[in-house]
């Protein structure tokens, strides 16, 4: 029960923003620190440091959701809106044809939410709204004026929609609105810190258990051990009438010092010693510029969680580059503008966008990923023509709320995928006789190596 | 070790300098060294004051703590985006656009390389007719001016900064209450920009427009309106010339259009493919010059003496085509001008005769062989008029003169610098305090607006709006590339401010052409932008020649006997206008090698006579005296040097060009000759020079690099032995086994490379090759090349990648020191493009210990130079002595200020962020532009295909106007390249494919090391006859 509570707050946190921000008060949480919330919930889910308090607080926001959310599970009434499986369907297409530019079900975007829509209004309304808003509103519809200027008197395109799309639209908003934060799931079943990614790429943690057990046995049986050598010696010496050898034998004792001092003990000791701080010196000077997990404040509170998470918008959008230069590119606030000209115009980071474009000063956000000099990458190569997800490299970009530096950016983490990866030749002319040439040698499949792609000038010039 | 080169079959001689030929013993201390560069280790072990052992841990140890200290620490870097990014302008994508590279009458239509918005390399337009998608070394390094520091950034008035409103207003005051006034410029051939200057004449009406040029033509434009009617310099095509003769006139380096002349000249030198003819050049000068370098008979002759061997040829001539000869001297050895006449004849209709003289007698002579010769419609064109330069002599002389007398109120210098590049300059400068004011324009306070009581600076080119006209119904564009990086306007736009037009240059441009557009007017003027040149057709005129021959004859000087100075204009520097560009100023001339200096050539036989004694790039001032005027500089020994006469170069010794400019040289301009009312760059009387006795050193670079005295670096031959054989002056050496001779090739200690994808490679022409040295400077934009200044060019630490080795040569038996004492006079001259041959067998992969320098899977020899510790032993190793060392941390360092394009935040912008600045104790040498073949294959992955021949090539080859270098891939057998070495696939022992080249002239440098590279020369084939070469 426990566990089902958390994993559906988990869900609400990172899919249901509305509610999300009715539970800030109850928290003393600022939106900012969000991801903080969910760090602590994490831990909870890992039984380890989270410890009793977040336990408390945990259940105490589950009862607090159980409540929020019992209306909405309670509202299911006849209300001619057919729930056919194939009506929902091609509801769900002309949705997300048509709609999804300005509308989604759980957020305000640049209309409203349309969540429970058909419990607001009846579907006459709404099917007179979608036809021809403006009509609506020049009736005087009290409910349809009040929309209007609430967004800011952005009008509505009119659909040429017949009734039953109409109302198949309504369907599979309803049917959406009853299964509200699904969406989000997935992703954070699929979430993982940067703790989380680290102990992955380590040794299983069955390994460590495995050994200390063997430690521990092998300790004891030592102990036994001993403890039989002094049983059996003690025996012998209280025997009359040993031979000169038994009596040595039962006579003999451990001389630590002798050993502590002699010069095997010491050598091997040394030997150690120089082993252990040469192997530390050399892995603490490899990790000499390595950035990994480098997460800087920036100027301005984006969230790539909202943005590429919550509202998938691709990658693309924004990184205009990233399909055919080197660079990715850092948007440019044009582009930031296309949406937030009219949506969230009131927030303070966003005025911050306002302020730069208005005094003419370019956002100087903090560079997280570093390449040297000496090393020439390119977006291009990468996603357009090999196709690799932008995740590859960037990790769970789609979860951060703050950036951070996902892989080392090391040569050998570089070489390493190099080694590992397929050549995405499908149908590019340009690896033709590669391909051919490749599997004259080699049954496997042809890998970045095997065309080059560990030569030097390949990224040095 | 025999250090002079010699060839099994010829026995032909090689040297590279007269150190060499001489065996100057410095020379030689020099060239039996590894590392002949200065290598401050040695001298501080025997000085005994070097570093102990101490010292050496307390730096190891301070350096290692300050390396670890610095590596923790990591800056915090910015990525700031663009507030509103322009929609065509994609951060790491370039963009190229048509533009128009000019700079006084130099002219180029170029494609200009932009990155981020910053220009930061020029190509040739392939789609010009006038300079044939080709570039010069000044083309090329114009990109580096750009970023100039010493610009002026904003209006002056009085040596103040002021607004552009009250300098217009003062401006437009002074012009409306001035009386008379000129506005002298050098040769404007603008359609826009001259109607902007009829726009200010229409408002004032006392406004006279004064042209001139640095190096006139105005004695062809003079003699060819007496000639023919038409005061025009004519268009000349080379390309359809059989028989070459020129006087004096390097086309193939300064004169008029060299940049397409050098095409035009290599399209008649070129051979293979069946093609087994060639052009025959005869070139009479005085100094030595890239034309007659390029000549197959080359004849020094006393600038004095030009006269006479035209007249001499027109009567050879009109003997044979039965017209009445004139008057004129005998010359002493006519063997090889009644040669030339005989060859002239001989393929008459293909025969062109030109002249750099700006006498109009020896125009006029010279305009009657080229009507015997039937040359007009043929190889010159009088109908398609050259307009660079227009510049009237006297027009300027009398200007000079009435500025004195004080007749003009204001003068408005337009881009113009006669203070400085005028014969009369000084003569300018005292005439300005008689004027009320005085305007210039130009980008820098030069030696002309230092004196200006108004500087209205203009844009640089890559900044402006402009259309040119360089040839009659020839058009092309210029367009911004960069918003102007200061508060400068253009010119144009300041002429509209003051004649009171409010319309802006760039309306006033798209206007009057787009009344010439039809259709979508805006989709036609794009076009014109995006292509940047347009041709209309003109008229054509019918032409006969009426020239008085006879008493032009007579007017023609007699040879003088004294000293005789020949000012010329080199291949870097120019006219100096672009003096303050370091790379021009560290381009090796590409006759004496030099750089940094402008020097006195003289003949080794007048420097015996001297007694100049010569040292290791040392020599002596000399003091020049020409009338009343008296410079010193130093002499510089030069094989091919007409006796009794000096050469002296234009374009140093600016004394406010700039801080790279000011501290060269010495200004040869005041000594150009202008009594006879035309302008005379040769001085034929009152020439005094004398030695100075001060040591001088002149870096020189041609004697850096020594192949220890290997064999067949150059392979020559004749065309009538090519003819018969096309291997000929091929020569094919044998490496000596257990099992008799065998041919380098196969026999190996290694075990090959396997090329699956691309094999990079290329190929040099000799014979196409003319040596001016725009490669070079290609290679130094494209691959950020550090100048490293005159000292350390002097300490044999130059930088550049690739090199143009120059080798005399000559026919004399070795040993036979006479006969090389002659051939020393008048020397053979073969020019060698030289770069990393990216060896398939590199020599310095194999030394290098820590595998910095290793192959790749493409053919390219690569350098890491993160990997990299300067052992230098592949620098040892390497047999073509191409890689370079870094002495110094060249960039943000101030010892190294004349490196501007790394030492400044201005200069910088020019730098290609594709390619690392290499730190300092690191190897160097050319990739192969490898960052042009990742991009290009990028691009082709992305669209899914091969890439295609031509699309990815070198910064050399795409530089070349004779296209002497050619760039490809050997795998891709349509390529070019595969074309021109004939390619083709055989199995070798180990049954793997191989490629073999059965082009015979092709030939591997130093093929008996097997290092095999994947440069290939094609032999050099001159024209000359069998008995005499």
């Amino acid at each position: 029960m426990y566990v089902f509570y958390v994993a559906m707050l988990k869900r609400d946190i990172v899919g249901h923003k509305v509610l999300l921000k009715s539970l800030y008060p109850l928290l003393h949480l600022q939106p900012l620190k969000k991801g903080k919330l969910k760090l602590m919930f994490k831990n909870t889910s890992f039984n380890s440091i989270g410890g009793a308090l977040n336990r408390v607080y945990a259940l105490l926001l589950s009862f607090i959701l159980i409540i929020v959310l019992t209306p909405a599970q309670v509202s299911a009434q006849d209300d001619g809106i057919p729930t056919d499986e194939a009506v929902i369907a091609s509801g769900e297409k002309l949705f997300k044809a048509n709609c999804t530019v300005c509308h989604a079900i759980h957020d305000k975007v640049v209309g409203p939410a349309l969540k429970n829509v058909h419990q607001r209004r009846d579907v006459a309304w709404i099917t007179a709204f979608v036809k021809n808003s403006q009509k609506v509103i020049k009736s005087g519809d009290p409910y349809a004026v009040k929309l209007y200027n609430e967004y800011n008197k952005t009008e509505m395109t009119s659909f040429d929609f017949e009734n039953e799309e109409i109302l198949s639209i309504i369907s599979y908003i309803k049917q959406e609105s009853s299964k509200n934060p699904a969406a989000a799931a997935p992703a954070a079943a699929e979430s993982g810190d940067v703790a989380a990614v680290t102990t992955n790429q380590g040794p299983s943690p069955f390994v460590n258990v495995i050994l200390i057990v063997l430690t521990v046995i092998l300790v004891l049986i030592l102990v036994v051990l001993a403890m039989i050598i002094g049983l059996l010696k003690k025996y012998i010496s209280q025997k009359d009438g040993l031979s000169v050898e038994d009596q040595e034998i039962a006579s003999q004792t451990t001389d630590f010092g002798a050993l502590v001092k002699s010069n095997a003990f010491l050598g091997l000791v040394a030997f150690i010693f120089t082993a252990i701080v040469l192997k530390s010196v050399i892995d603490g000077l490899f990790t000499i510029g390595v950035q990994q997990g480098y997460q800087p404040t920036q100027p301005i509170a984006f969230s790539h969680q909202i943005h590429a998470g919550q509202y998938e918008i691709d990658c693309n959008y924004c990184h205009t580059g990233v399909r055919k230069s080197k660079n990715a590119n850092i948007p440019s606030p044009n582009i930031c503008m296309n949406c937030h000209s009219s949506i969230k115009t009131e927030s303070p980071e966003i005025q911050k966008i306002y302020a730069a474009v208005e005094n003419n000063e370019p956002i100087q956000w903090v560079r997280i990923h570093n390449l040297p000099d000496l090393a020439y990458f390119n977006h291009s190569q990468h996603v357009d023509v090999a196709e690799i997800e932008c995740q590859t490299c960037h990790g769970p970009i789609e979860e951060m709320d703050v950036v951070y530096q996902y892989a080392p950016l090391t040569m050998g983490w570089c070489i390493n995928c190099h080694r590992e990866t397929d050549v995405n030749t499908k149908g590019n002319e340009y690896y033709d006789n590669l391909v051919e040439l490749h599997a004259e040698k080699s049954k496997e499949p042809m890998k970045v190596e095997d065309i080059g792609g560990l030569e030097c000038s390949k990224c040095h010039y | 070790m025999g250090i002079n080169h010699k060839m099994e079959n010829t026995k032909k001689q090689y040297w590279k300098g007269l150190e060499e030929l001489t065996k100057n013993p410095e020379y030689e201390k020099y060239a039996d060294k590894e590392f002949p560069e200065y290598l401050p280790v040695g001298e501080e072990a025997e000085g005994g004051t070097g570093a102990s052992r101490r010292d050496f841990l307390k730096l190891m140890g301070f350096g290692v703590a300050a390396a670890s200290l610095a590596a923790c620490e990591t800056p915090v870097r910015k990525a700031i985006p663009y507030l509103n990014k322009p929609a065509d302008v994609d951060p790491g994508v370039p963009n190229y656009y048509a533009s128009t590279y000019v700079n006084g009458s130099e002219y180029c239509s170029v494609v200009v390389k932009t990155r981020e918005g910053r220009p930061i390399k020029i190509d040739g337009n392939k789609l010009s007719s006038v300079s044939g998608g080709g570039t010069s070394s000044q083309a090329q390094a114009s990109v580096l001016s750009l970023y100039d520091k010493e610009r002026l950034t904003a209006p002056e008035l009085g040596g103040k900064k002021v607004s552009w409103e009250d300098l217009d207003k003062e401006v437009i005051k002074q012009l409306s209450s001035a009386k008379k006034v000129a506005l002298v410029s050098n040769s404007v051939y603008s359609p826009s920009t001259l109607k902007s200057i009829e726009g200010l004449q229409n408002k004032y009406p006392s406004l006279v427009h004064v042209q001139y040029d640095q190096v006139s033509a105005s004695g062809i434009l003079s003699a060819n309106e007496s000639s023919f009617g038409i005061k025009a310099l004519p268009s000349y095509d080379f390309s359809k010339a059989d028989t070459i003769v020129s006087f004096d006139a390097d086309f193939l380096g300064s004169w008029i259009n060299p940049t397409l002349f050098s095409k035009q000249f290599a399209q008649t030198r070129k051979l293979s493919n069946g093609k087994k003819s060639m052009s025959r050049l005869y070139s009479f000068e005085s100094n030595l010059s890239l034309t007659g370098a390029n000549a197959d008979y080359r004849t020094a002759i006393k600038a004095s003496e030009q006269g006479v061997f035209v007249a001499n040829l027109y009567n050879a001539i009109a003997s044979k085509v039965g017209m009445s000869k004139v008057s004129a001297p005998k010359i002493a050895d006519s063997a090889i001008l009644m040669k030339a006449a005989a060859d002239l004849l001989k393929t008459k209709g293909r025969s062109l005769v030109v002249s750099g003289s700006n006498n109009e007698n020896v125009q006029v002579l010279v305009n009657g062989i080229n009507s015997m010769l039937a040359s007009y419609g043929a190889t010159i064109n009088l109908n398609s008029a050259v307009y660079t330069k227009k510049g009237d002599d006297k027009e300027m002389i009398n200007f000079i003169k009435g500025l004195n007398a004080g007749s003009y109120d204001g003068v408005i210098f337009y881009n113009a610098n006669p203070v400085y590049d005028h014969a009369q300059g000084a003569q300018i400068a005292t005439g300005l305090k008689k004027a009320k004011f005085s305007i210039s324009t130009s980008d820098r306070k030069d030696e002309t607006a230092a004196l200006a009581t108004v500087i209205a600076p203009d844009n640089h080119y890559l900044e402006s709006w402009n259309d040119f006209e360089p040839v009659a119904g020839k058009f092309s564009f210029s367009q911004p590339t960069i918003s102007p990086l200061f508060d400068t306007r253009q010119a144009q736009e300041s002429f509209l401010a003051w004649a009171g037009d409010t319309a802006s240059y760039f309306d006033m441009l798209k206007s009057s052409w787009s009344a010439s557009l039809t259709g979508d007017i805006q989709a036609g003027w794009d076009k014109l932008l995006q292509d940047g040149v347009v041709e209309k057709t003109i008229e054509t005129t019918e032409i006969t020649f009426v020239g008085d021959v006879s008493s032009a004859a007579q007017k023609v000087s007699t040879p003088a006997s004294g000293l005789e100075l020949v000012i010329y204009e080199n291949y870097s520097v120019g006219t100096g206008i672009q003096a303050n560009n370091p790379w021009l100023q560290e381009m090796p001339d590409p006759i004496t090698k030099s750089v940094w200096d402008n020097y006195i050539t003289v003949a080794p036989k007048m420097a015996e006579e001297l007694g100049l004694v010569l040292g290791d790039m040392e020599t002596q001032l000399v003091s020049l005296t020409v009338g009343n005027q008296t410079i010193k500089a130093p002499a510089l020994v030069q094989p091919g040097q007409a006796a009794g006469t000096i050469g002296l170069a234009l374009g140093y010794g600016r004394t406010n060009g700039g801080k790279v400019a000011n501290k060269v040289g010495v200004n040869a301009y005041p000594f150009i000759d202008n009594t006879k009312g035309f302008q005379n760059k040769s001085v034929t009387s009152g020439v005094k020079l004398e030695l100075s006795g001060e040591k001088y050193r002149v870096a020189q670079t041609q004697t850096h690099e020594t192949y220890m005295g290997r064999e067949n670096v150059v392979q020559e031959s004749i065309l009538s032995k090519y003819k018969k054989d096309e291997s000929a002056g091929r020569y094919h050496p044998m490496i000596s086994t257990y099992s008799g001779a065998k041919k380098p090739g196969t026999i190996s200690l290694w075990k090959g490379h396997e090329y699956p994808n691309h094999h990079w490679g290329m190929t040099i022409d000799l014979n196409s090759c003319t040596g001016c040295g725009a490669c070079t400077v290609s290679c130094q934009a494209e691959n950020n090349v550090p100048v490293v200044g005159k000292e350390e060019v002097l300490n044999r630490r130059e930088m550049t990648w690739l090199r143009i080795d120059r080798y005399y040569s000559s026919d004399a038996p070795e040993g036979d020191l006479t006969a090389m004492e002659i051939a020393a006079e008048n020397p053979e001259v073969t020019f060698q493009p030289m770069m990393c041959q990216q060896c398939n067998n590199a020599p310095c992969e194999t030394v290098c210990p820590v595998a910095a320098t290793n192959h790749s899977s493409e053919g390219l020899n690569q350098m890491a130079y993160n990997r990299c510790i300067g052992t230098r032993y592949c620098a040892n190793n390497c047999p073509y002595k191409v890689r370079r060392f870094n002495w110094f941390k060249y960039h943000d360092n101030d010892q190294f200020a004349d490196n501007t394009s790394m030492n400044n935040d201005l200069g910088k912008m020019v730098l290609n962020p594709d390619v690392t600045v290499r730190a300092r104790g690191v190897m160097e040498k050319c990739s192969f532009c490898v960052q042009r073949i990742q991009a290009g294959k990028l691009n082709a992955k992305q669209e899914g295909r091969r890439p295609v021949d031509g699309e990815i090539t070198s910064a050399c080859a795409s530089a070349c106007p004779s296209e002497a270098l050619v760039f490809g891939d050997l795998k891709d057998p349509n390529s070019k390249i595969s074309q021109m070495l004939k390619i083709k696939e055989v199995e070798n022992e180990k049954g793997k494919k191989d490629l073999e080249v059965t082009e015979p002239r092709a030939y591997h440098m130093l093929e008996e090391l097997r290092v095999d590279p994947n440069v290939w020369y094609f032999t050099k084939i001159r024209n000359k006859e069998e008995n005499e070469a």
